[in-house]
């Protein structure tokens, strides 16, 4: 089969700490002793996946951000740019026009509707794209600034320069942030398929459920993989059969993995189980149906 | 009336279990915020009633009313954000895509776009187990602006804390640096940072304490399994000294937690083994600090 466009499959949890990183980092690695695959970590409020791969930096640039700039000499206080801006990123006070630069969203209308010309639109770095080799592993992260709010472009920059420059890559893997809100979105909008990271856990099965919710929004095909199993309760497992959601595999609560992680180091190799679990999943999720774009 | 704010940078630490201790520690004197309103918890251990329930509106959704729709394009040019989309001469909005800027609904010549008010989650004040009142919410899946309903929840706490005299306002907060967490944090009195010893525990500790540091608000921070990694943990400590953030004790790593969690408890109810003790010792070391 030849793919055209590489099969991209997001990693996903609402809760946070479940293990999406642990099984992004390991999936990619393993599949890395056979042929060529990216990790894009896109928690980039808090981006970890590159803790766990000593790569070679090949490239790394700006992320930037276009914002107004306001010009006094052009500007005929006319009151209007406040009035246009919905994310209130605009004010005028006195005789003076403020920008607040973390609020806004880049979506040019003060600019493009100022009457004078007097809000041209500049770039502002709100943080950096690093690219990594290491063997048949790309690792692309985003790091957005520390004070910055707005995460969801830096996410959008990432996988589109994966997309851009690696598109023979037959696997693009997401890292994505914890949540459901909309950087969680931007991660999983365009996903071949979603992996639904949960622990048997009262938590971990109520933030299941909302990650479900937002994933079905999406229209995307999805399956779960249990984490930390036999800690907790049986309630995860019994609500995936419930609800026909497959689970891709169960990954055993031991505190060696713990270990492992807190280490920084990839679990699989010293666990042939969950070598062979990593194998299945991604068998499993390029046979599922493509999810709608 | 003070106001604490529990964060982590990465999520899992174990900011929801030790916020509700420290609630039910101190009782009747405290407002709870469950800010964490992207992945809610707090309810599962506190018992709420969900007395008092509001929907929260935020945001805009571009919408094209397709009769009076000319086809002239502009709206298409115009948007930054690729959410209009024409096929068949029809142009539609994605409203996944659509950031609600209100540009194309500014600039259409016959003024067929319009923008719908969103609904972006439900809130409530509750009366829960400890004899207080909890302040929490719901974000619609997918939706925006949760950074806009951590400020409502936290005001509200606040307002209620206010007029009924309480000494504390709890707030359990999200995971990241962003919009959620930057919204948590105005007008805090201390931050208490929940961390682990691990790689990413530590990486993402940090990032989050620059946060805090800009905002200028006095923090401590508790190492919660501590045990798994005694290196690392020995790291934090070093960057906690290093950084003047007080150190306000480590938690072992224990399964009580998820045990407490099943029955609905929180560990100090569940009294047994010394993980009580402990979050006792800190929460009279927190009083402390910010008295």
């Amino acid at each position: 089969m030849i793919n055209r466009t590489p099969f991209k499959i997001a990693i996903a949890s609402g809760k946070g700490g479940t293990g999406k990183t642990t099984l992004a980092t390991n999936l990619a690695a393993c599949i890395a002793e056979q042929q060529e695959v990216v990790l894009v970590d896109l928690d980039v409020e808090e981006p970890n996946s590159g803790l766990f791969f000593e790569g070679r930096l090949l490239h790394s640039e700006d992320n930037l951000k276009m914002i107004p700039q306001w010009d006094e000499s052009k500007c005929t206080l006319c009151g209007l740019c406040p009035k246009l801006c919905n994310f209130h990123a605009i004010i005028q006070l006195g005789p003076s026009i403020l920008v607040f630069p973390e609020l806004c969203h880049s979506c040019y209308a003060c600019s493009e509707l100022c009457p004078a010309g007097a809000l041209p639109m500049i770039p502002r770095a709100i943080g950096k794209l690093n690219h990594f080799q290491n063997g048949r592993l790309h690792h692309i992260e985003s790091r957005l600034n520390v004070g910055e709010e707005q995460a969801v472009a830096s996410i959008a920059k990432s996988k589109k320069y994966a997309a851009d420059k690696l598109p023979y890559v037959n696997v693009h893997l997401y890292d994505s942030p914890p949540g459901t809100s909309c950087p969680v979105v931007e991660a999983i909008k365009d996903a071949d398929f979603v992996i639904l990271v949960t622990e048997p856990t009262p938590f971990g099965l109520h933030d299941l459920t909302l990650a479900v919710e937002t994933t079905h929004k999406l229209e995307k095909s999805f399956g779960v993989v249990i984490n930390r199993d036999g800690l907790g309760n049986n309630e995860v497992i019994r609500y995936c059969q419930a609800e026909n959601i497959p689970v891709l595999a169960r990954i055993p609560n031991n505190r060696r993995i713990a270990e492992l992680y807190s280490a920084g180091r990839l679990i699989y190799p010293e666990f042939p189980e969950i070598r062979e679990a990593l194998k299945d999943i991604l068998d499993y999720c390029l046979s599922a149906e493509r999810s709608r774009p | 009336m003070k106001e604490i704010v529990v964060i982590s940078g990465k999520g899992g630490t174990g900011k929801t279990s030790i916020t509700a201790s420290f609630a039910v520690l101190e009782g009747t004197r405290v407002v709870l915020a469950d800010c964490d309103v992207d992945a809610a918890d707090m309810h599962l251990l506190m018992q709420p009633d969900f007395e008092n329930e509001d929907n929260f509106f935020s945001g805009e959704l571009a919408y094209i009313d397709q009769s009076n729709c000319t086809r002239c394009g502009l709206c298409e040019q115009i948007c930054r954000f690729d959410a209009i989309s024409v096929s068949n001469g029809k142009y539609t909005i994605n409203p996944i895509d659509c950031e609600g800027c209100g540009y194309c609904a500014r600039v259409c010549p016959t003024q067929t776009i319009i923008n719908k008010k969103l609904m972006a989650g439900k809130w409530y004040i509750s009366n829960i187990k400890t004899g207080s009142h909890m302040v929490h919410a719901r974000l619609e899946a997918g939706a925006d602006n949760s950074g806009k309903l951590v400020a409502k929840v936290k005001n509200e706490a606040k307002e209620l804390a206010l007029e009924e005299q309480k000494e504390y306002v709890l707030v359990d907060g999200s995971p990241g640096i962003g919009c959620p967490v930057i919204s948590s944090l105005s007008g805090a009195t201390f931050v208490v940072l929940v961390t682990e010893p691990s790689v990413s525990g530590l990486h993402d500790l940090m990032r989050v304490h620059q946060l805090v540091k800009k905002f200028k608000i006095p923090s401590g921070c508790i190492i919660n399994k501590a045990d798994i990694n005694p290196e690392k943990t020995s790291e934090i400590k070093d960057f906690l000294l290093s950084e003047e953030i007080i150190h306000l004790g480590d938690l072992p790593y224990n399964e009580d937690f998820t045990k407490a969690m099943i029955e609905g408890k929180t560990i100090v109810e569940l009294d047994r083994g010394t993980l009580p003790a402990n979050l006792k010792d800190i929460w009279e070391q927190i009083k402390i600090l910010t008295t």
